[in-house]
């Protein structure tokens, strides 16, 4: 068999990763074919007027090997990260739906386990799941379960973010340590998980932003920064605010065993996905007040101001321990372990 | 915030303090010198280390960190990298390789494309897990892309004897495994070229074969210094080098004395020698063919060789005549002198090989300065 050169594009791994493929993907197909003002608010959630209200709606495929890991499953997963993307766009979640599509030879008492998983992150939510569909494909891989969840939300009226809103001088907050998700993946696929590896910070942001909501109109814009990491989420704020961000090192969490597991595979925390974090970007008068409602929340007590905005041309930096400055460029490919 | 210990405390103090001292030291000498110093690291994951540390950034006024032939993939000639890619579209094969070789730029496709197409291929980090793959799959052919330094060499040698002691026949390794001490060898064969004025030798490849392994760089006239890859490590090592330059002491000293040993590690080479011998020559990416620089199976493993058990034929292997992959690994140019970097080579459509390896040196320079 001879090997020679393709000239047809197909889809490969890294158009999923969220990075510049994925970017690529949405300019130049899903884009210029669906193109509307809701779409092209390209938000975490569309914000959808309706008289006098304001809904929030977003959608999620949760696709995640292994389905059980340390702090979680991909049924809380996909709980919390539609949850998540409505919370972080200023909205109350009300009503979601879930959608799974089932590999053949999928053992019904796993699928139960999910299952379960997913009403009981609901139900502390008192979020009902009120629509929902069932499909089977073959897919040669017992593993491979598919849930999509949309999620309906109100949104606050005080809650105006948007990335444009960012002025020099804001200060960037991080709702506690980074890249605890994205090491558990990892630490689970590399069979390096003991008692103290990685653990899932896996959780829903409904109750954190509830005690936001006296501060929302100093708030600008908050994420929460899954796929890609915090860096790509900071990148992307910092371009779409037409704003630099420059992040301290030295005021950025991440726990001993997720540096470990990420020194070990050559990969950079900042890109390592959280999936119960918020960051938010917010005025400086206010940050003080911010971070003290922050850390009475259970599980952001370690929230931390991370970095600043300054006028800039859109780029964010990374100031290290030993004071020298990088600048933190999209992902282009998922994070790969390394050869030595 | 995240509770700092003492013990972490300390040690930023101590970097605070060491980095100081490079600088100052190096800011003299640069001015005694009347330029930048040139110094070359030699191994890929000090490239990425330096720069994600800041470190690179602060010394740019004084030092001209070049990258060297030490990142596995970036030193791998386009032929090799073609050979490799076209067993994941052989018949019942299925490869298990390192992450970084996913993304790696063949002349006609990539691993990741292959798999994309209906090939299989699997991400390890361990080598060992390849043999559990063989024993799963009793019907794929598995290879191992057994492709690294004398880092990786054991722990491929080990899979050879595990698929030996299980009887497998269904698992077979391709060796693309270099040297590093030649490549210096080689680098410095026509005097100093680049006019380096010291090397930072890599951590991992001397775990196993010692720092002595290196003494042959002395008879160059220029220091080295073997270092580790925490912050206090690269410090450490940066400074015992630029020491090393100062007091004009041609030798090999080592600053990364908890882990690496003079005489290396002796059962990692006994290991390395049961399955591996060294080649008579070996074709590197920027260097050309340099005699004993890698290793092939022995011959009582020929039967494990995927090499000589998996023919496959590949046309001849097209590089862009633009890329300047082969000056970069060494240290003939920095990537910004590329014409490609970061414009048409980037690491979502990455030209060179140095672009997508994370260890690479073009692929160090778009993500971290």
């Amino acid at each position: 068999m001879k090997i020679e050169k393709s000239t047809q594009e197909i889809i490969i791994s890294s158009h999923g990763d969220g990075g510049l493929l994925t970017h690529q993907l949405l300019q130049e197909i899903f884009f210029p074919a669906f193109r509307n003002e809701w779409l092209e608010q390209a938000g975490d959630a569309a914000i959808l007027e309706l008289n006098d209200l304001r809904l929030a709606m977003t959608t999620d495929s949760f696709v995640v090997s292994p389905l059980f890991f340390k702090g979680g499953d991909i049924g809380k997963l996909a709980v919390c990260g539609t949850v998540n993307d409505l919370v972080v766009s200023g909205a109350r979640p009300l009503w979601l739906s879930a959608a799974f599509i089932l590999p053949e030879g999928m053992e019904q008492a796993e699928l139960k386990k999910v299952v379960l998983s997913m009403e009981e992150t609901a139900r502390s939510l008192e979020l009902p799941i009120v629509t929902g569909d069932t499909k089977v494909v073959d897919s040669g891989n017992r593993e491979n379960l598919f849930i999509n969840t949309t999620g309906i939300g109100l949104v606050y009226p005080e809650a105006q973010f948007h990335p444009r809103n960012i002025q020099p001088s804001d200060v960037v907050i991080a709702s506690g340590s980074i890249g605890d998700h994205g090491a558990a993946i990892l630490a689970e696929r590399l069979g390096f998980t003991s008692e103290n590896s990685p653990v899932s910070d896996c959780a829903p942001l409904a109750a954190l932003a509830e005690k936001l909501k006296p501060y929302f109109n100093e708030i600008k814009v908050m994420r929460d920064p899954t796929r890609g990491g915090l860096a790509t989420t900071l990148i992307e704020l910092a371009a779409a605010g037409g704003v630099d961000l420059l992040l301290e090192e030295k005021m950025i969490c991440v726990k001993p065993e997720v540096s470990a597991i990420a020194g070990i595979l050559g990969v950079d925390p900042y890109f390592l996905a959280s999936e119960g974090r918020a960051v938010l970007i917010a005025r400086a008068a206010a940050c003080s007040d911010i971070l003290k409602t922050l850390k009475t929340v259970p599980g952001a007590e370690a929230s931390s101001i991370i970095g600043v905005a300054w006028q800039g041309t859109g780029n964010a930096y990374l100031r290290t321990r030993l004071g020298g400055t990088r600048r933190l460029k999209m992902l282009s490919g998922t994070p790969l372990p390394r050869i030595c | 915030m995240h509770k700092q210990t003492d013990f972490q405390s300390r040690d930023e103090v101590l970097a605070q303090t060491l980095m100081e001292r490079v600088n100052r030291l190096g800011r003299r000498l640069a001015e005694e010198k009347g330029r930048k110093l040139k110094i070359m690291e030699v191994c890929g994951t000090h490239t990425v280390a330096y720069a994600r540390s800041g470190i690179t950034d602060l010394v740019s006024g004084y030092l001209d960190l070049r990258s060297g032939p030490g990142c596995p993939i970036c030193v791998t000639h386009q032929q090799d990298l073609d050979r490799v890619f076209s067993l994941a579209g052989l018949e019942d094969t299925l490869i298990v390789t390192f992450g970084d070789l996913l993304r790696v730029p063949g002349s006609f496709t990539t691993l990741e494309k292959e798999k994309a197409g209906g090939g299989r291929v699997q991400i390890c980090y361990s080598p060992l897990e390849a043999v559990e793959t063989a024993a799963r799959n009793p019907l794929a052919k598995v290879i191992f892309i057994a492709i690294g330094f004398e880092t990786t060499a054991p722990a491929a040698a080990a899979t050879i004897l595990q698929a030996e002691a299980r009887q497998l026949t269904n698992f077979w390794a391709y060796p693309v495994i270099k040297l590093v001490p030649p490549a210096i060898s080689a680098l410095l064969q026509k005097g100093n070229p680049t006019g380096l004025d010291g090397f930072l030798l890599p951590g991992h490849v001397s775990t196993v074969l010692g720092s002595n392994a290196f003494s042959f760089i002395s008879k160059s006239g220029i220091p080295a210094v073997v270092a580790g890859f925490e912050s206090l490590d690269l410090l450490m090592g940066l400074y015992t080098l630029l020491k090393f330059i100062a007091e004009k002491k041609a030798a090999v000293g080592n600053a990364y004395t908890h882990v690496v040993r003079e005489e290396g590690n002796e059962t990692a080479r006994k290991l390395i020698g049961r399955c591996f011998e060294v080649e008579a020559e070996t074709l590197w990416r920027g260097l050309g063919v340099i005699p004993e620089s890698g290793y092939t199976l022995k011959p009582r493993y020929a039967e494990y060789n995927a090499r000589q058990q998996f023919i496959t034929d590949v046309a001849a292997a097209e590089t862009d005549p633009l890329c300047i992959c082969g000056e970069v690994i060494t240290g003939r140019a920095t990537p910004h002198e590329c014409p490609l970097f970061s414009r048409r080579c980037t690491p979502s459509s990455p030209v060179g090989p140095c672009m997508v390896s994370p260890e690479g040196a073009c692929g160090a320079y778009y993500h971290y300065m």
